[in-house]
């Protein structure tokens, strides 16, 4: 046995060399499909219909010279591969170029905009995780039971209704303040103006987030509580649980010691993968509540259209994901113990 | 008294197509600090009844019959009284340890868990007493802070022994504690129970597919078929002059060692074990027997004390109508038309010897 | 059997396989019905399909037309029109029921085309494998990364506005799970021997995927495409609610992006807003429940978990 434990320390060297194989391999993918991406962003985007010049123009008076010029500050007139370059060469160095529509550029905006977004996408991925690992490990312990029943009907209705249509529901019964219920909640933004100080701005911003988070949070959990039920219930039959009841253990015991630190393992690894979808995903819910996000700004991008922000955009939502599932294949084999040798 | 007294014990499972009994009415005691081997094909119910003895079958399961465990009746026992019997009382070696243990969980914290839980020494005490733990199974003590994939096969069935001696239980059930090890490690980890069994003087029930396993470590042995202990009796009685057909096939099937004529021509058994939801009439086993008469299909033959006359049959019994032919021929009488047999197998509590008279010792 | 031995023999094989598959056919029914909610969930889509089906026989299309609209504008609802009238004037009840037809078949299409999609590729680069096979799944792979729902909005802006539009963005973002999964039982089901005698046979790529694979594999996708249609359902209505759809079909998130562009969320119209969204749910639930009831009876891996 001793000589298992030397050699169990011969070993690290080749252990360390093996995590960094494989943590490179990770960031070698993920360099590779955000290259593609970023390729994938900038063509995707040239075949949209309409003259970039002619919609930043709108309603005013333009002579042909000052569209050339328009064309020639936007790089515009140059040949497709040249555009192509700049645009490279600009993301090496953050630089999105300049938005169409506002005349800033993009990367000031999605400076901006990132803020709300990770804290609209961010608290309502937590609370909505939370909720549906509890309600999930619940209807997966004690599986077949009228709890479980009832609440995996919940939550498969509440997966099948269209986030922007809850998000309006909510608007017209807690917001708009009609019948006889008064306005509880702001109808959209995220601040009232005028409000000043750090703990009123608190209250204001957090007042303002309650219905778009809970939108979100009825919409994503389901699959929170799918996902946590159905790995518990792969768990319920395992040997290692008799032996725990075998101990004496409480059920309760049972269930948090031994149980749920198995079964989390995949749901956790979902969690991240899905925080990625996310940020993308809550497009709709910032339209809805005119949230001041990502999502609004790439909606008012299609509009116009507005090529270097929408591009930069989708840019982001895929890195996001990219970057998520980069973070869960390497935080995976930290919590796991059976990956992590 | 008999430390664990099992009677009449039947276990059946519900299925949407039914009830499927997997025991049939077992029954056998153990005295302290004895050591008895519970013998079987798998799905004869041996697993089944390891753990009904702690009341851990499924929630499917229906459970009927006593099992008194010092004198206590563990299936009408309250929850918190059962828990605190649970591996106090009576812990478990399971089989294959990589499934029994705790993948997430390092293997020190699993032994210690129990000592925690029933408060066995106190709480400072108890990484000392895992380290001590630990060093009984021959394992050094930094291997605590190990996870169970990081362990051998047979270190880890080490680490589920030291964890069934956490609590100094009197009675150590070991479901198939080798099945999963190569031939060496096994014997390494029989000698480790046996003497740790021996040494802290701990009664065990050690249940095999193996005969050979069995026959090396403990006193007596039962053999059970479909859901039924049919011979039982002394550990070398039953291995070398098996009375039940079927004892003598799984005998017959691990070769002797040093004896040529038993590798030249092993015994295997033909067919399959019997569906436990649809079991042939009479004698379960009948569809396989190599002596089978006619009259099998109309008796279920229960366990009778085997002639005591013959040499090395003290104590012994057997569920097979030859050998109540040759206990008490006047008295029992063979039955000589299905008719009668029938309606004496309707009611074997009150015609035949039951099980328990059968197996007590 | 009556023929001489020679017809005789094929006839009967062929009354032995039917007789085969009616068997399986009536086990498979037996199974699905003991799923409560699958029933359900079939029975709301017969009738939700049926109601979509019908719809031409009881709805005048002028009344449903922007100019042709019998009603006054924002009408609450009454026996007249049961569930109110829109801005235009038109019966809310009328619009949602026409609207199932373009949800469907939007819903419908959108998950042919991506199955298909996802089922070929999946089936190439299982039957193929290799470095042609290893490099379509890295194509998949990278697609899975992509964004869905940003990347159908970016598609359906970039396209031109109609539901055929729709229908390929949909189509075109949804294929890499299928083709994950179908590449996943394609291998599975190459590993058995009756491929290897087919192959012996004589056999061609084209005929062992066509005969032998496809088969195979169709079960998985089956209750696969029924949770897809739920999916492609939600996100034809989302499309549609962003405006990118075409203007001029009705469609239930088209009805409820009209309902907000015309204020009903403000001024609390909820018989304008309520009926389109409760349908979208309605019908993508009960996708949702076949489609689970489906993959419990086919998947026996699933099965014993319920």
């Amino acid at each position: 046995m001793t000589g298992a434990a030397t050699v169990g320390r011969a070993d690290t060297a080749a252990r360390r060399s093996r995590v960094l194989r494989y943590v490179g391999g990770r960031l070698l993918t993920a360099v590779v499909s955000l290259f593609a991406v970023m390729v994938t962003s900038f063509f995707l985007f040239r075949i949209l219909p309409g003259d970039p010049v002619r919609a930043m123009t709108t309603g005013r008076e333009v002579t042909v010279e000052q569209q050339a010029e328009l064309r020639r500050q936007f790089g515009l007139d140059q040949p497709l591969w040249q555009q192509f370059l700049d645009y490279c060469a600009g993301l090496a160095r953050f630089d999105f170029g300049l938005s169409y529509q506002y005349r800033v550029p993009v990367s000031e905006l999605i400076a901006e905009a990132i803020g709300p977004t990770v804290l609209l996408a961010g608290t309502g991925t937590l609370v909505a995780a939370l909720i549906g690992v509890t309600l999930g490990i619940r209807a997966g312990w004690r599986h077949g039971s009228v709890g479980d029943r009832a609440n995996t009907a919940v939550a498969l209705f509440l997966f099948s209704v269209p986030s922007f249509w809850l998000g309006l529901l909510f608007i017209v019964v807690l917001a708009s303040g009609t019948g006889w219920l008064p306005g509880l909640f702001p109808t959209g933004g995220m601040a009232t103006p005028g409000v000043d100080g750090v703990v009123a701005v608190t209250v204001d911003v957090g007042h303002h987030l309650v219905l778009p988070v809970a939108t979100m949070v009825a919409v994503v959990y389901a699959q929170y509580l799918m996902i946590m039920r159905s790995s518990m219930l792969d768990e319920t039959g395992a040997d290692y649980l008799t032996t725990a009841r075998a101990k004496g253990l409480r059920d309760a015991l049972v269930l948090r010691r031994h149980a749920v630190p198995n079964a989390l393992l995949p749901t956790v690894t979902l969690i991240f993968l899905n925080l990625g979808r996310v940020v993308g995903g809550v497009i709709l819910i910032e339209t809805v509540f005119s949230w001041p996000g990502l999502g609004s700004l790439f909606y008012s991008g299609l509009q116009v259209p507005d090529l270097p922000l929408v591009q930069a955009l989708f840019v982001v939502f895929a890195s996001a994901v990219i970057i998520m599932n980069l973070l869960a294949d390497l935080v995976y084999p930290l919590l796991d113990p059976r990956v992590r040798t | 008294m008999n430390y664990l007294e099992v009677e009449d014990l039947r276990v059946s499972y519900h299925t949407p197509e039914g009830e499927v009994p997997a025991v049939r009415g077992v029954g056998f005691g153990l005295a302290a600090g004895s050591k008895l081997g519970l013998a079987g094909e798998s799905g004869c119910g041996k697993s089944t009844v390891a753990l009904a003895l702690l009341r851990l079958l499924p929630r499917s399961a229906g459970i009927r019959g006593r099992i008194l465990l010092d004198g206590e009746d563990v299936l009408t026992m309250r929850w918190g009284r059962l828990r605190a019997v649970r591996w106090a009382g009576a812990s478990i070696v399971f089989q294959g340890a990589m499934h029994s243990l705790n993948a997430v969980r390092r293997v020190g914290h699993q032994i210690a868990e129990p000592i925690r839980l029933h408060g066995s020494v106190p709480r400072d005490r108890v990484p000392q007493r895992v380290g001590e733990l630990l060093d009984q199974v021959g394992l050094p003590g930094w291997r605590a802070r190990s996870y169970p994939h990081e362990l051998s096969g047979g270190q880890r069935q080490r680490v589920m022994i030291a964890m069934a001696l956490a609590c100094e239980p009197r009675l150590v059930i070991a479901d198939e504690p080798t099945t999963a090890l190569d031939v060496m490690i096994q014997a390494q980890i029989l000698r480790l129970l046996d003497r740790l069994v021996g040494e802290h003087d701990i009664s065990m029930l050690m249940i095999s597919h193996d005969l050979s396993v069995l026959s090396g470590s403990c006193d007596r042995l039962a053999v059970m078929y479909a859901g039924r202990v049919v011979e039982e009796g002394p550990a070398h009685a039953v291995v070398t002059d098996a009375r039940h057909p079927y004892a003598a096939a799984l005998g017959s099937a691990f070769p002797t060692v040093g004896d040529p004529a038993s590798r030249r021509a092993p015994h295997g058994l033909p067919g399959d074990p019997p569906d436990p939801a649809d079991l042939p009439s009479g004698c379960a086993f009948r569809p396989r027997c190599a002596v089978v008469e006619d009259r099998c299909a109309a008796i279920d033959p229960v366990l009778w004390p085997v002639d005591s006359d013959s040499a090395g049959s003290a104590g012994r019994s057997a569920a097979c109508v030859r050998v109540l032919d040759s206990a008490a021929p006047e008295d029992t009488g063979a039955p000589d038309g299905a008719e009668t047999a029938t309606t004496r197998v309707a009611d074997p509590d009150t015609t035949l010897p039951t099980q328990e008279s059968g197996a007590q010792y | 059997m009556s023929g001489p031995a020679g017809e005789g023999v094929p006839a009967s094989a062929r009354a032995l396989a039917w007789e085969r598959r009616r068997r399986a056919l009536v086990g498979f029914c037996r199974q699905y019905a003991r799923n409560r909610a699958g029933l359900y969930g079939l029975g709301g889509l017969l009738l939700i399909g049926m109601v979509a089906l019908s719809a031409p026989l009881f709805i005048d299309q002028a009344a449903i037309s922007v100019t042709g609209a019998p009603g006054q504008r924002f009408e609450s609802p009454s026996v007249e029109y049961p569930l109110g009238t829109d801005a235009f004037g038109r019966s809310v009840l009328d619009l949602v029921v026409w609207g199932a037809r373009i949800s469907l078949a939007v819903g419908f299409l959108a998950t042919f085309v991506s199955v298909a999609l996802g089922t070929l590729i999946g089936i190439v680069a299982g039957h193929f494998g290799g470095l042609g096979g290893n490099a379509l799944m890295r194509v998949t792979d990278w697609f899975m990364v992509l964004p869905t729902l940003v990347m159908a909005i970016a598609l359906a802006a970039v396209l031109s506005r109609s539901t055929l539009t729709i229908v390929v963005a949909i189509g075109v973002t949804a294929w890499p799970v299928t083709a994950r999964l179908v590449r996943a039982q394609t291998l599975a089901v190459e590993a058995r021997p009756f491929i290897e005698r087919a192959r012996a046979l004589g056999g061609g790529h084209g005929y062992v995927m066509v005969r032998h694979v496809l088969p195979n594999v169709m079960p998985v996708v089956l209750a696969q495409t029924t949770l897809l249609v739920a999916e492609a359902i939600i996100m034809e209505s989302t499309l549609a609610f962003l405006g990118l759809g075409d203007p001029a079909t009705i469609s239930w998130g088209g009805i409820l992006q009209e309902a907000r562009n015309a204020g009903a969320v403000s001024s609390g119209i909820w018989w304008y807003m309520i009926p389109p969204g409760l349908a979208i749910a309605l019908v993508a639930l009960s996708f949702t429940l076949c489609g689970r009831a489906l993959e419990g009876v086919l998947n026996p891996r699933l099965r014993e978990r319920r």
